[in-house]
């Protein structure tokens, strides 16, 4: 499932980044800012109004804020 | 012969506490400048060892890694490798690491870590980790990083004393030098991670006053609803709080020019003290309490984390304009001063995104403005209440903020489809976990602003104010001939030149010579009205009367309304456009900026004048 399909406030494991698809910066920031596969997160809050859109997200013990369309490049599954 | 002394980095990720640790370290010993070449903030200061010997700190930048994303970051890995030219490298470095964010915190450590230098790591903010129910055990820390760690709690100065203790070893422990390194990501993230979870003594849920103060402030609708109160809350403060004591400062510089008048003989000495000096330099500061409350405010939102919330709340906005949330920062510290907002948007990762934002960052109302607005607002708009608690001069001077916005969002539009042809932005920014802010750290960084206002009041706008009265009052008109002295004089006669080209917008020749020292700083507008006005008043009785009730005898309300319409476009501060020279590296920038805002703010004041002349006003 990609992040962006998360259903909120459900752990889920990262499966696979498509870092194909990202712009070379937002790739860069986004390992920086610890996305990997194999690393936990979880969807917190969606974005204002009807748009949903940025999303933040729980990595480790951080919160970070990005959009649908970055979140749909990262492949998840939610933990049982 | 003296030695230098040893010069200490504090180095980290953004939000690990690093500038309220710089804060207790050196306390209000603290100088600002900027790093060589580079319009990036070095701030510096003194601390010393307890055998008394002086060491000199910098805070670094905050990073992710030494791989930069951004222009910050890049100033922070040329100087931990002493690349920078005419900056010495760092003899040794504190790592600020935040205990709750070990997980993503310790890969930049492993990595600064490696450079070899001399390296104390502060793990920060342990109470805020405890009080999300985390215990770390720093010994284990230690071992495991190879490096000293010190537990500490910078806002509470804790762990301050053992901090100074071991860099003071690690300083006099000899060692060799080592060359700079570039590390790679996939390795020392999964060490980084490893080592984290080692360190944990033990972890429960916690609290999670972040999570729940989320829930609320990034609501879909509850969220914007509160954004924008807070906005509206800011601005009614500006003008409602600050009311007292611009009325001290008034009565202050009101005194001092009386026993100056009383003082001396009537001549031009005196002319020069009361009706330059003081009705210039005066007519300004007295805006000190409205630029300290915006400044007040916006240092609030920043320091207890709320600001990339609004970032967040706003981002599916400014992307309708081709911006994102990155932007709205940078953008809402234009609101005090568009110098700290163009320098902010060095954090903006997309280059076209940042350039869009330099150049409309001058069309956010800006606290120079407010005494501008003010005056005219004062002048002008009666004061009744049209509503509970909302004034029609408060709603006036909100809806002058609104165009500026508007005027801005179409410009970043146009600027964006026609001009960097940006076809994306994007939006990816770490939160960080809710704070109070430390009363310490905010009035320290209040008086750093009042002081560099100040400065500025008694430098350029002193000068300004000098050479404007000089200009006005020479050539003396001959005594009887029934010329006024603002006609007769050097500056009246440039005015006259410029007359014809602002006539047809509705400006007066009065206007047509404030605009000239204007350019140095838009307050300046003021001063020199009021040093136009006190020049030329008739008698001392008028001269002493404050400036709105003279400009509302002289002005038509179609010409004021032209004049706040021309200050919500004009780009007139000189500093803004050298900044943004710097940060654009040439001219083609500000010279596309500053035509495009003059063009902008000629058309607004004509539209808004013929409009209100049409309406009879």
């Amino acid at each position: 499932m990609q992040l962006d399909h998360l259903p909120l406030n459900r752990a889920a494991v990262i499966r696979a980044i498509d870092w194909d698809v990202l712009p070379d910066q937002e790739g860069h920031r986004l390992r920086s800012l610890g996305f990997e596969p194999g690393v936990t997160i979880e969807a917190l809050h969606k974005g204002i109004l009807i748009w949903r859109d940025p999303i933040a997200v729980r990595v480790g013990r951080m919160t970070v804020a990005l959009r649908t369309n970055v979140a749909a490049a990262i492949d998840c599954e939610l933990k049982p | 012969m003296t030695q230098m002394p040893p010069l200490v980095a504090l180095v980290g990720n953004p939000n690990a506490g690093k500038s309220a640790l710089f804060n207790a370290l050196t306390g209000a010993r603290q100088k600002i400048a900027n790093y060589p070449g580079v319009t990036v903030e070095r701030k510096s200061g003194r601390a010393t060892f307890d055998d008394g010997q002086p060491v000199e700190m910098i805070d670094l930048p905050g990073a992710y890694s030494l791989d930069p994303d951004s222009l910050d970051e890049a100033v922070t890995r040329d100087v931990v490798w002493g690349n920078l030219e005419g900056h010495r490298r760092p003899d040794a470095l504190v790592i600020v690491l935040d205990a709750g964010n070990l997980d993503n915190h310790l890969r930049f450590a492993l990595e600064l870590i490696a450079q070899g230098l001399p390296t104390v790591v502060a793990l920060n903010m342990v109470d805020l980790a405890e009080r999300d129910g985390l215990q770390l055990d720093a010994e284990k820390l230690a071992r495991a990083l190879g490096v000293p760690v010190v537990e500490t709690v910078a806002v509470r100065r804790r762990g301050l004393a053992p901090l100074m203790a071991e860099l003071e070893r690690t300083l006099k422990t000899p060692r060799a030098s080592v060359e700079p390194v570039a590390v790679s990501f996939g390795a020392t993230n999964q060490q980084a991670r490893d080592i984290a979870r080692s360190v944990i003594v033990s972890e429960t849920a916690g609290r999670q006053w972040t999570r729940r103060l989320d829930s609320v402030l990034l609501h879909p609708v509850a969220g914007v609803i509160i954004l924008l109160a807070l906005l509206f809350l800011m601005f009614q403060a500006v003008y409602g709080w600050s009311e007292a004591p611009i009325g001290w400062i008034e009565s202050g510089f009101a005194l001092l020019s009386d026993a100056i008048t009383g003082a001396l003989p009537d001549g031009l000495f005196r002319s020069f003290l009361t009706d330059g000096v003081i009705a210039g330099v005066g007519s300004v500061v007295v805006f000190l309490p409205q630029i300290l409350i915006l400044f007040l405010f916006i240092l609030l939102l920043e320091a207890s984390g709320y600001m990339t919330r609004a970032a967040f709340v706003m981002d599916r906005v400014m992307a309708a304009v081709g911006l994102s949330g990155h932007s709205f920062i940078p953008l809402l510290s234009s609101f005090a001063c568009a110098i700290p907002g163009i320098m902010a948007t060095r954090t903006i990762m997309d280059q076209k995104e940042r350039l869009a934002t330099i150049l409309i960052a001058p069309l956010m109302t800006c606290s120079a403005r407010l005494p501008v607005y003010t005056v005219i607002i004062g002048a002008f708009i009666p004061s009744v209440t049209v509503g509970p608690g909302i004034g029609l001069q408060g709603l006036v001077l909100f809806g002058l903020y609104i165009a500026g916005i508007l005027g801005a969002m179409l410009a970043a539009s146009v600027i964006q489809r026609f001009v960097t042809q940006s076809r994306t932005s994007s939006f990816l920014i770490e939160m960080p976990r809710y704070q109070w802010p430390r009363l310490r750290d905010i009035a320290l960084n209040l008086w750093q602003r009042a002081w560099v206002f100040l400065r500025r009041a008694g430098t350029i706008i002193f000068a300004a104010t000098i050479i404007l009265w000089a200009l006005l009052s020479f050539p003396k008109t001959p005594v009887g001939s029934g010329i006024s002295q603002v006609e007769y004089s050097v500056a009246g006669r440039i005015a006259d030149g410029l007359e014809p080209i602002v006539r047809p917008i509705g400006f007066n020749h009065d206007i047509a010579l404030a605009l000239i020292p204007a350019m140095a700083a838009r307050e300046v507008a003021v001063s020199a009205l009021a040093t136009v006005y006190a020049i030329d008043a008739a008698d001392e009785d008028a001269a002493a009367s404050s400036l709105g009730p003279k400009l509302a005898a002289d002005w038509s309300l179609a010409t004021a309304l032209a004049f706040l319409a021309w200050f919500v476009f004009a780009p007139q501060c000189i500093s803004t456009i050298a900044v943004t020279r710097r940060e654009t590296n040439g001219w083609k920038w500000p010279i596309f900026m500053v035509t495009y805002l003059f063009a902008l703010a000629y058309a607004a004041a004509g539209i808004t004048y013929w409009t209100a002349r049409s309406f009879g006003l």
